[in-house]
């Protein structure tokens, strides 16, 4: 296991984000150690995919402020491209490019933000490709990648960019059953790498393994939180309880 | 059957007439139809960045863009809700009555004229693609430029280029109009002949069929291309 340090990568407070007069997130205060896996758990429709993308500013948050490595990035004046360099996200839906081949998929982040040469990114994809067991398939395009490598390969094209941290939203909700296990291999050794990691899944068994803290999320607040075994053994609020009997029978 | 013959010859062979079909045709009908396509697209495009960086940013949109979408939705009205015919006669008659250039003010007013549909097939090519994309593309630390030039565009161009096909046939088949204003189209052509022979059976038929052959040649033309497109479609 990676020992955790208390340096906070991501610093969220008073976050609310409305759409409209539908208020989603109500006054989030969170924070995310370096190096921490932060599982987010929850009802569908309580906020979990909002928080996430409001970390990576994919949503702008109505009020609040994220501070992501000493930097606040809720400023306007702050360069959100460049952030979004150092942050990783993993869709439900993969969101490859179906224009370009898997390698194109990979090179394209890191050399058009001019972070690494042609050869760097190139060698950067060979060395994650053969990684996560994909080389062979670098020539072709997603379409014909089944949905279990197609998701290997937006975790590997998120990785290419070297970030500090990795945002998953429900990374195995759109795998048909067998393919879940060899996408949340591929985390699990990017959490014992030492990657910093918050996670929305309804992997219970990935939570209890890798997850440092979970959170439990619902109605737009964090009702709950606390470790594996609090959470899971020693539910406290009566929703937590509810929502744990249905998703562990 | 003697007599439609002679009809043809007298249509299209007496003082060598086919040559007025052929230069109606390639010096009015094609260049009206490219010369307002392109236009139409160079308009079409303008238009239609300027309504889906619109659409995509509802509520973070500075006062320019939402005046420009303003003037792209008054224009898109106007031209919509209008007849075509009525358009090109304003552009001659009321808008530019002292000019005579008339190829030009065709290539004018049906290249605005299909800007305005031009606009709505790439805005409807761009809205095709799922949103995903593009927040993939940001997520990764890209421009939102940069993820439309090198994402979005390229998979909307194979929605798009289809349909710019077949509004060049609609084109090439409304340059017709052009005639009301005194080109010397296929059309005109014909009208001339048959009125000068007294006969417009068969400069009337015989046009008709030139403007279906060339349609059915270039339907095919698009086929081709719409076939190559789909087979290097790895979607
Ligand atoms: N772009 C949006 N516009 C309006 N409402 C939204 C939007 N995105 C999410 N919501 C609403 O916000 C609430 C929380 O959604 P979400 O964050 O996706 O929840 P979860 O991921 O926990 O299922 C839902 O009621 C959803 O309908
Ligand atoms: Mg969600």
């Amino acid at each position: 296991m990676t020992e955790l340090n208390n340096n906070v990568l991501i610093d969220v407070q008073h976050l609310t984000k409305a759409f409209g007069d539908h208020v989603v997130l109500k006054d989030i205060s969170e924070h995310i150690n370096e190096g921490e896996k932060v599982v987010i758990i929850g009802p569908s429709g309580g906020g979990k995919s909002t928080f996430l993308r409001c970390l990576n500013l994919l949503e702008i948050p109505t009020e609040g402020t994220i501070i992501f490595d000493g930097t606040d990035i809720t400023d306007p004046k702050t360069d959100i491209n460049k952030v979004r360099q150092h942050m990783g996200m993993v869709f439900q839906h993969f969101n490859l490019f179906p224009n370009m081949t898997v390698r194109q998929n990979i090179t394209w982040a890191p050399t058009k933000t001019g972070m690494m040469k042609a050869e760097e990114a190139d060698a950067e994809a060979t060395r994650l490709l053969t990684r996560v067991g994909l080389l062979e398939k670098e020539d072709a395009y997603p379409s014909s990648l089944s949905g279990g490598q197609k998701q290997r390969i937006a975790i590997v094209r998120a990785l290419a960019m070297k970030p500090r941290v990795m945002l998953f939203d429900e990374p195995t909700s759109a795998l048909d059953p067998e393919m879940v296990g060899e996408v949340l291999e591929v985390m699990k050794e990017l959490a014992e790498e030492g990657m910093t990691m918050a996670v929305v899944t309804h992997e219970m068994g990935f939570a209890k393994e890798v997850g440092n803290r979970i959170l439990f999320m619902a109605d737009g607040v964090i009702m709950e939180q606390g470790t594996p075994d609090q959470i899971f053994n020693h539910p406290q609020s009566p929703r937590l309880q509810d929502f744990l009997a249905k998703v562990l029978i | 059957m003697n007599n439609l013959q002679a009809q043809f010859v007298t249509a299209f062979v007496t003082e060598d007439r086919w040559k007025a079909y052929l230069e109606g045709l390639v010096q009015k009908t094609y260049v009206i139809t490219v010369g307002a396509l392109a236009f139409g697209i160079v308009l079409g495009i303008l238009v239609a960045v300027i309504r889906t960086i619109h659409d995509q940013n509802i509520g973070r949109n500075n006062w320019l863009i939402n005046f420009l979408n303003g003037i792209c939705q008054v224009y898109t009205t106007i031209i919509r809700g209008t007849p075509m015919l009525v358009q090109l006669m304003v552009f001659y008659f009321v808008i530019f009555s002292s000019s005579r250039a008339k190829v030009a003010i065709s290539i004018l007013a049906l290249g605005i004229n299909s800007g305005a549909y031009v606009a709505e097939i790439i805005r409807s090519g761009i809205m095709s693609i799922d949103p995903g994309q593009m927040e993939a593309g940001r997520s990764l630390g890209l421009g939102y430029t940069q993820v439309m030039r090198s994402v979005i565009i390229p998979q909307a161009i194979k929605n798009i280029l289809p349909a710019l096909g077949n509004e060049m046939i609609t084109l090439f088949k409304d340059t017709s109009l052009v005639t009301v204003i005194g080109v010397t189209d296929l059309t005109k052509v014909a009208q001339t002949i048959g009125a000068k022979t007294y006969s417009y059976f068969m400069p009337m038929i015989g046009i008709a069929l030139i403007y279906l052959l060339n349609v059915i040649v270039l339907t095919r033309l698009l086929g081709i291309l719409e076939r190559r497109l789909r087979r290097s479609d790895r979607t």
